[in-house]
């Protein structure tokens, strides 16, 4: 589904991926780990096609195309989706019309019919209980004065709505408590079949034990310097990333 | 012509006025017209040097030789020519003014309470109407600009609109401008709002042209708004964009009085509007919002000036715009506390957005506080659109244009959802959908 070959960006000029290769099948779950300033958010916000980052080198096929060609809407709508670490507070933006915007957008893409603000909104009502969403969410401008956990919760709502092929979460249990990180690690289970593949990006360990990869990867310093199962998240919250940051220097 | 000659020129103008006058010239709203020409004599039209235009060059307006509005001269548009601008034929009381004249033919009142008057104050100074008498241009110096002596030396017709004591007027008050003429012409609408104790009343206040000769609305509001009247005003200014719209609204308000204006202002290629509003009694409050779009050339300008008199008052300003094309906005705030005037709570806020690389905003808070125990603060930001807000929304699938258009609408949103009417919100919200959708094909 997602061919990522020797993948090198920068952003203003300084380079943060020095050559990523990782191939993400269909029905897999992957998790990226690595310390901070390793290189997972620039490697999740390229996938998605933010602006400010530049590929210097290496490609990524999705299902077949090449993703780095497609604008970030064409990417989105082909099925890719980023549950962003910092999610965008839109004053103004009504939640609800925004995500039917959203879903129509990608209907109209795929030569799809629309969906009428009646039938959205039954929509809505059953994917809000995957993420136990209030209702008084919906009213609202998108994210504005959301507390961090609802604002994580609008990211999964917006997942369970648009329905993706290949999700990436970055960094999505940041500023979650527990029951908050239950809740999301929840909604993301729900959503995950064997037709779409999810990459989750994180720092902690905690994450994974909601939301159990096939395979993790370590980033660290713009490569990916470790590659294995589950196991390997344990592992890492028992040695630390010191661990493989010094297995790298004696290389 | 320089602009001594064209001071001559409306001087002229003037005399002719006065020989079509007749019997008028007796009344006493003519001691009160010739007053003002005089003051224009003295006066110079605004120009870069003074402060309060140093933004914006009206040199433009001074080039030509607009000529007189006639009722006899203007053309009535047939009723499809009306319903554009009629709101999708909500309930209002409507009355409508042909190149500044009043038309009866297509104006409707609907019920009103008792001792209500709602119609062209042409009819309420024939029909010597004490309060239209008395109180025209009371609330205003005619020498605060020689636009301003212009107008109250021209003054003649406009809408009139008094409510006694107690009289609350249900459906809105459809004030409606139109230009039709072929002529370039100036046009100088005079309104005066009454309203009495305890009354309420929800206006709209509607500029727009059915020609596309370049004219001149040249036009003033007076509100005088009783102790704990009401009055909500949707101001629109959609003028064709080679016309010149200079506005002047001066709104006094008694204790207790509640004054609150929604401009939404689109036309004309100069725009300048001067809002006054004067706290004179205790617990008044303000509420002054506007969005102006400008592309191309146009240039607005609003000027507030909020005259905290009294203690206990309130007033709230909240000012946007979006500004496209090589256009110049203006938005220059003054806040007045004075000495006696404590308790007073004042809030003002400008926001810009600037959609190109050419246009610009000149943005200017003013504030003069002579009380010690008042709550003042205001702001101003001039940007572009957020890239974050932007890739958020193409991150889900929605493409760049229909993002701007979100991003742009939701800002102007804010202005547009405190206006009253279901239906000139909505129509204002299509203009702008249209406006935008437009600017990205």
């Amino acid at each position: 589904m997602l061919e990522i070959k020797n993948l090198h960006a920068s952003v203003e000029g300084k380079e943060i991926l020095k050559g990523i290769d990782l191939t993400v099948n269909i029905g897999e779950v992957h998790a990226i780990m690595g310390p901070n300033g390793s290189g997972k958010s620039t490697l999740a916000n390229i996938l998605a096609g933010k602006p400010e980052y530049s590929v210097t080198e290496g490609e990524v096929m999705y299902e077949g195309k090449d993703l780095l060609a497609m604008k970030p809407e064409i990417r989105a709508r082909e099925g890719v989706f980023l549950a962003f670490q910092y999610p965008v507070e839109l004053p103004g933006v009504n939640n609800t019309t925004f995500l039917r915007t959203a879903l129509n957008e990608s209907r109209k893409y795929h030569s799809q019919p629309e969906v009428g603000a009646g039938a959205f909104l039954s929509l809505l009502k059953k994917k809000m209980h995957l993420v136990e969403m209030p209702d008084t969410l919906l009213s609202r401008s998108v994210n504005e004065g959301f507390s961090g956990g609802e604002k994580k919760r609008n990211e999964i709502l917006q997942m369970a709505v648009l329905e993706p092929r290949l999700a990436i979460l970055d960094e999505t249990d940041s500023g979650l408590d527990i029951d908050a990180l239950r809740i999301v690690a929840n909604g993301v289970n729900k959503l995950k079949s064997r037709d779409n593949a999810t990459i989750v990006v994180t720092h902690y360990q905690r994450l994974l034990n909601y939301i159990v990869p096939d395979y993790v990867h370590v980033l660290y310093d713009g490569r990916i310097v470790k590659s294995g199962g589950k196991d390997l998240a344990l592992e890492l919250e028992e040695r630390g990333y010191e661990w493989v940051k010094q297995e790298e220097i004696a290389k | 012509m320089d602009t001594s000659q064209i001071k001559n020129w409306y001087l002229d103008l003037f005399k002719d006025f006065e020989k079509h006058l007749n019997g008028e010239k007796s009344s006493p709203v003519h001691k009160v017209r010739r007053n003002a020409i005089e003051t224009f004599a003295d006066l110079d039209f605004p120009n870069l040097h003074q402060e309060d235009w140093r933004f914006t060059d009206i040199s433009p307006i001074l080039k030509h030789t607009f000529s007189r509005a006639r009722r006899e001269g203007s053309r009535l548009p047939a009723a499809d020519q009306l319903s554009p601008f009629l709101f999708g034929g909500m309930p209002e009381h409507r009355i409508v003014f042909v190149d500044g004249f009043y038309s009866p033919e297509l104006s409707s009142v609907l019920e009103l309470p008792k001792g209500t008057v709602v119609g062209s104050l042409a009819n309420a100074l024939k029909q010597e109407n004490d309060t239209a008498v008395e109180n025209i241009s009371r609330s205003l110096n005619p020498g605060a600009s020689a636009f301003t002596a212009l107008n109250t030396a021209f003054a003649q017709d406009g809408a009139f609109i008094h409510l006694p004591k107690n009289a609350v007027v249900e459906q809105p008050v459809h004030i409606l401008f139109l230009v039709t003429s072929k002529d370039n012409l100036i046009v100088q609408p005079r309104n005066l709002v009454i309203t009495g104790a305890n009354s309420r009343v929800n206006i709209v206040e509607h500029y727009a042209s059915l020609t596309d000769t370049v004219y001149f609305t040249n036009t003033i509001t007076e509100y005088i708004v009783g102790e704990n009247s009401n009055i909500d005003v949707a101001n629109i200014q959609s003028e064709h964009e080679s016309a010149y719209h200079v506005a002047s609204t001066v709104a006094t308000l008694a204790a207790g009085a509640n004054f609150v204006s929604h401009g939404v202002l689109l036309g004309a290629s100069i725009y300048r509007h001067d809002v006054n509003v004067i706290l004179t009694g205790e617990g008044g409050s303000t509420n002054l919002e506007g969005l102006y779009l400008t592309r191309g050339e146009q240039l607005s300008d609003t000027h507030t000036m909020i005259d905290h008199a009294a203690p206990r008052c309130t007033s709230q300003e909240h000012f946007k715009g979006i500004l496209d094309g090589k256009s110049r906005g203006v938005f220059n705030g003054k806040i007045l506390v004075r000495k006696g005037a404590q308790q007073t709570n004042s809030y003002q806020e400008n926001r810009n957005i600037i959609l190109s690389n050419e246009a610009k905003v000149d943005t200017k808070p003013q504030l003069e506080i002579f009380a010690d125990d008042v709550k003042c603060s205001h702001g101003a930001t001039v940007g572009q659109l957020s890239e974050e807000s932007l890739f958020y929304l193409r991150a889900r699938g929605i493409g760049v244009e229909q993002a701007r258009l979100m991003l742009i609408y939701a800002f102007a949103n804010d202005v547009l959802k405190g206006i009253k009417e279901d239906e000139v919100r909505s129509e204002l919200a299509g203009i702008l959908s249209s406006r935008f959708l437009e600017n990205v094909s």
